[in-house]
């Protein structure tokens, strides 16, 4: 059932857990939940969202049905992506201190930043969960691998991940279906890489090259997954576990919901509900519930809760810690690009493929030998893909370069007529680029609060927020940035532009740029250090779960999103559990 | 003035495709103001689209900023950077002109740029020929594009009209380049349901590549 309003004030109902969020997180603890019998109520702060519904689709759309040719004035990965939000939302603000900065994206819509995310889906390895273990430095999870590789198993065979068993020891093996070969240029990486040393592999990410179920079709190689797929051929939150969710007839899932607090019983300091307002009326409405999972993202997550202040709980609910909002962080990031001449005039053919790599690079060094504690691993793009707005920007530094002309021999940069328009079909599908994605060092004075000042349209006090990038991950940027160098040169490339250097922190990205955002009620065994038991269920509260990547002790060199389903159901099965018992 | 009363200026080029005078495209820019309604009169939502970022989009082509005559000057300047030839309809053609007067509303910070570089260019028209740009002739107009388009050669005194150009060039190679007669002209084959079974073998023995290695 689908409500985006509600007419009665308080619902009467109560329902066995109330979840808040429809993302990778809540998706996965509505549909388990909901499964298993269980009466579940799903708020959404934005509007529905089905990949095939012709109101929704912008999949197989050409850059002329968008009047901006899909620039990114609208929506920041440009009109035909399948985010509605974005880093800045209309009276949604938050704010940053003391001159620090993060950026902070947000997805208001069912499926939440599935819809859109580069479903790149990298376990965990049994490392990234002891790092402080091994080197020293942050914390460990009170969990390991061993805990998190049933779940990691079955969430792969749920949602469908191609990739291949390597046998590499911090990049376990999974449940894959067979990769999609390498492109043109994926080749050439491979074979540049291998003379330099740096392994590649096929990707691993969250598309159906072969059918796994009824409900689902196959992959058709539009490349396109970040409009979300009309065949749910890629994993969507929306499409493989929301739409399946309402299916069982026990989710109701009401849109248009933007949390406003979680509402506890003063006298025995259970969660007893969500208050929420309606974004379409501004009214405010109460959700009953006899467990609350919250997987409203990170951020979200620890706003609601600090946010949800009593008597008895002055700080904020489950914050006896004073953890909540603390060890906030993202994957580091930074790139480049170059041109490889070799690919100058090549044949055409539809190389679309996947949306997004078919090959890349998991972390291959030893730290021990490098000035920086925590690895990253390699994203590679290129391709002769659909042109869109901002395409053939900027010909004038590239065309009179001598590397660039048939001949060999410069002409003027710049130009006009018949033969600038031949420059700019010679250079098409010539490009490749490369991002690092890795793990920061965890620290406590990386966080996010409320601010005492500022409240959002709904009235409802607003994140601010505190984030440094230290040493750590500036190292770490350096060394990308010469890696990715080393690796364009290999292809007998021309990197493009000026190497970023130390007065760019090497091209390091923006705090929240990478969208990675975790740790902001983490888990421990120590109810002094942490928010939430290795079950994800709050120390201080103990029918109040949290099941996106709040929980994440760390970052690891991988993207969160595999690890928060798997996470999501471990915990949700784990209610279940406690339910049967009278536990909760 | 109406779409209509160009349609005598209509003609075919060697590619049977429809050429269009300046100033039909100016008009054609013009006309592209007002948004789509539904019967009753409501803003209708096109697929793909929120409601809010359909009443922004209905806003923007209401708004008028460049006017006529920038519009034909930019015309002129973009069949100048892409003229119909052998292998192409002209930039004009291909939707250009619509996509610029469109695309300096949504992107603000276009506007002066735009706006101001046209200026420069009648005020360099006006001192070399007496006349803007528009009346001037082909030749003339090449003489000035010629001293503008090519930003290592060109004078420091004419560097805004350097800046200017630049700015024309890509704005025209992206409307270009992401309009049917562009994509076409490219040869992007994609953006339709397929079977990817890798880099085709002859493609493959050119780069002297393989799946085996």
């Amino acid at each position: 059932m689908i409500n985006d309003s509600i007419n009665i004030k308080a619902q009467t109902e109560v329902f066995d857990v109330v979840i808040v969020g429809s993302g990778a997180g809540g998706g996965m603890a509505a549909y388990t939940l909901s499964r298993a019998g269980v009466k579940v109520c799903v708020l959404e702060a934005g509007q529905n969202f089905d990949p095939a519904d012709p109101k929704n689709i912008t999949q197989l759309k050409w850059p002329y049905e968008s009047p901006r040719r899909g620039a990114s004035t609208t929506r920041p990965f440009g009109d035909f992506d399948a985010a509605y939000g974005g880093w800045d939302i209309d009276g949604q603000p938050y704010t940053r201190k003391s001159g620090t900065t993060f950026d902070w994206f947000r997805s208001q819509m069912v499926g939440g930043r599935t819809n859109h995310w580069g479903r790149i889906s990298l376990r965990f390895g049994p490392d990234d969960f002891k790092r402080a273990s091994i080197d020293g430095l942050g914390d460990d999870w009170p969990i390991g691998y061993d805990d998190m590789k049933p779940y990691y198993d079955r969430v792969e065979k749920l949602i469908g991940v191609f990739g291949t068993n390597e046998g590499l020891r911090n990049d376990p093996d999974g449940q894959f279906l067979p990769p999609p070969k390498p492109r043109l240029h994926e080749l050439m990486i491979m074979k540049a890489n291998k003379k330099i040393g740096i392994p590649t592999y096929p990707s691993r990410m969250a598309m159906l090259t072969q059918k796994i179920n009824d409900e689902r079709g196959k992959c058709f190689y539009c490349g396109q997954c970040g409009r979300a797929c009309m065949a749910y051929a890629d994993f969507s939150s929306s499409s493989v576990l929301i739409k399946p969710a309402l299916a069982t007839g026990n989710t109701t899932l009401i849109t248009h919901a933007m949390a406003r607090e979680v509402v506890t019983d003063p006298t025995t300091g259970l969660a007893t509900g969500v208050s929420y307002v309606n974004t379409l009326n501004l009214q405010e409405y109460t959700v009953k519930g006899k467990v609350v999972v919250l997987a409203a993202s990170a951020g979200e997550t620890a706003r609601l809760l600090l946010n949800s202040k009593s008597s008895r709980f002055s700080h904020g609910l489950a914050n006896s810690s004073g953890v909540v909002g603390k060890y906030l962080n993202d994957s580091t990031g930074a790139s480049r690009s170059g041109i490889i001449p070799a690919l100058f005039d090549r044949k055409r053919y539809n190389e679309d493929g996947v949306g997004g790599m078919h090959i890349y690079t998991p972390w291959w060094l030893d730290n021990k030998k490098l000035d920086f504690p925590r690895g990253y691993h390699i994203e590679y793009g290129g391709g002769m893909g659909m042109p869109g707005y901002g395409f053939g920007w900027g010909i004038e530094g590239m065309n009179g370069k001598a590397e660039f002309s048939k001949n060999g021999k410069a002409k003027a940069a710049g130009g006009y007529g018949s033969s600038l328009k031949e420059d700019y079909a010679r250079y098409y599908g010539a490009s490749i680029g490369m991002s690092g994605r890795g793990e920061p060092v965890v620290r406590e004075d990386n966080y996010c609060e409320i601010d005492p000042n500022t409240v959002d349209k709904y009235g409802i006090p607003v994140l601010r927020f505190h984030y440094k990038w230290s040493d750590y991950e500036i190292k770490q940027a350096k060394h990308m940035q010469d890696t990715f160098e080393e690796i364009i040169h290999a292809m007998g490339g021309i990197p493009n532009g000026k190497k970023p250097g130390p007065e760019t922190n090497y091209g390091l990205a923006e705090p929240g740029k990478i969208i990675h955002e975790v740790g902001t009620a983490r888990m421990g065994n120590d109810p002094k250090t942490s928010v939430l038991n290795s079950n994800c269920q709050a120390h201080d509260v103990k029918n109040l779960f949290v099941a996106d990547a709040a929980p994440f002790v760390s970052q690891g060199d991988k993207n969160a999103t595999l690890t928060i389903l798997a996470l999501s159901l471990r915990t949700s099965e784990y209610i279940l559990d406690q339910r049967k018992k009278g536990n909760i | 003035m109406k779409r209509r009363d160009y349609l005598k200026n209509l003609g075919l080029s060697s590619l049977g495709l429809a050429v269009l005078s300046p100033d039909v495209q100016a008009a054609d820019a013009l006309d592209f103001h007002s948004p789509p309604k539904t019967a009753s009169g409501e803003l209708k939502i096109p697929g793909g689209r929120t409601k809010d970022e359909a009443e922004r989009d209905a806003r923007l082509r209401a708004e008028v900023f460049l006017n006529a005559h920038e519009l034909k000057t930019i015309t002129i300047l973009s069949d100048i950077i892409f003229p119909a030839d052998a292998t192409s309809g002209s930039a004009s053609q291909a939707g250009t002109t619509e996509f610029i007067e469109f695309i300096v509303k949504d992107k603000p910070e276009l506007k002066t740029p735009v706006r101001g570089g046209l200026g420069w260019l009648d005020a360099e028209s006006k001192k070399r020929f007496g006349k803007v740009f528009t009346d001037i002739t082909a030749k003339q107009r090449i003489e000035i594009v010629d001293d503008i388009a090519y930003p290592e050669k060109a004078k420091p005194e004419l560097s805004q009209g350097v800046s200017f150009f630049n700015l024309m060039r890509n704005l025209t190679a992206t409307g270009f380049f992401t309009s049917k007669i562009g994509i076409e002209y490219l040869g992007y084959q994609g953006n339709k349901p397929n079977e990817w079974e890798g880099v085709p073998a002859d493609v493959l023995k050119q780069y002297g590549l393989s799946y085996d290695a």
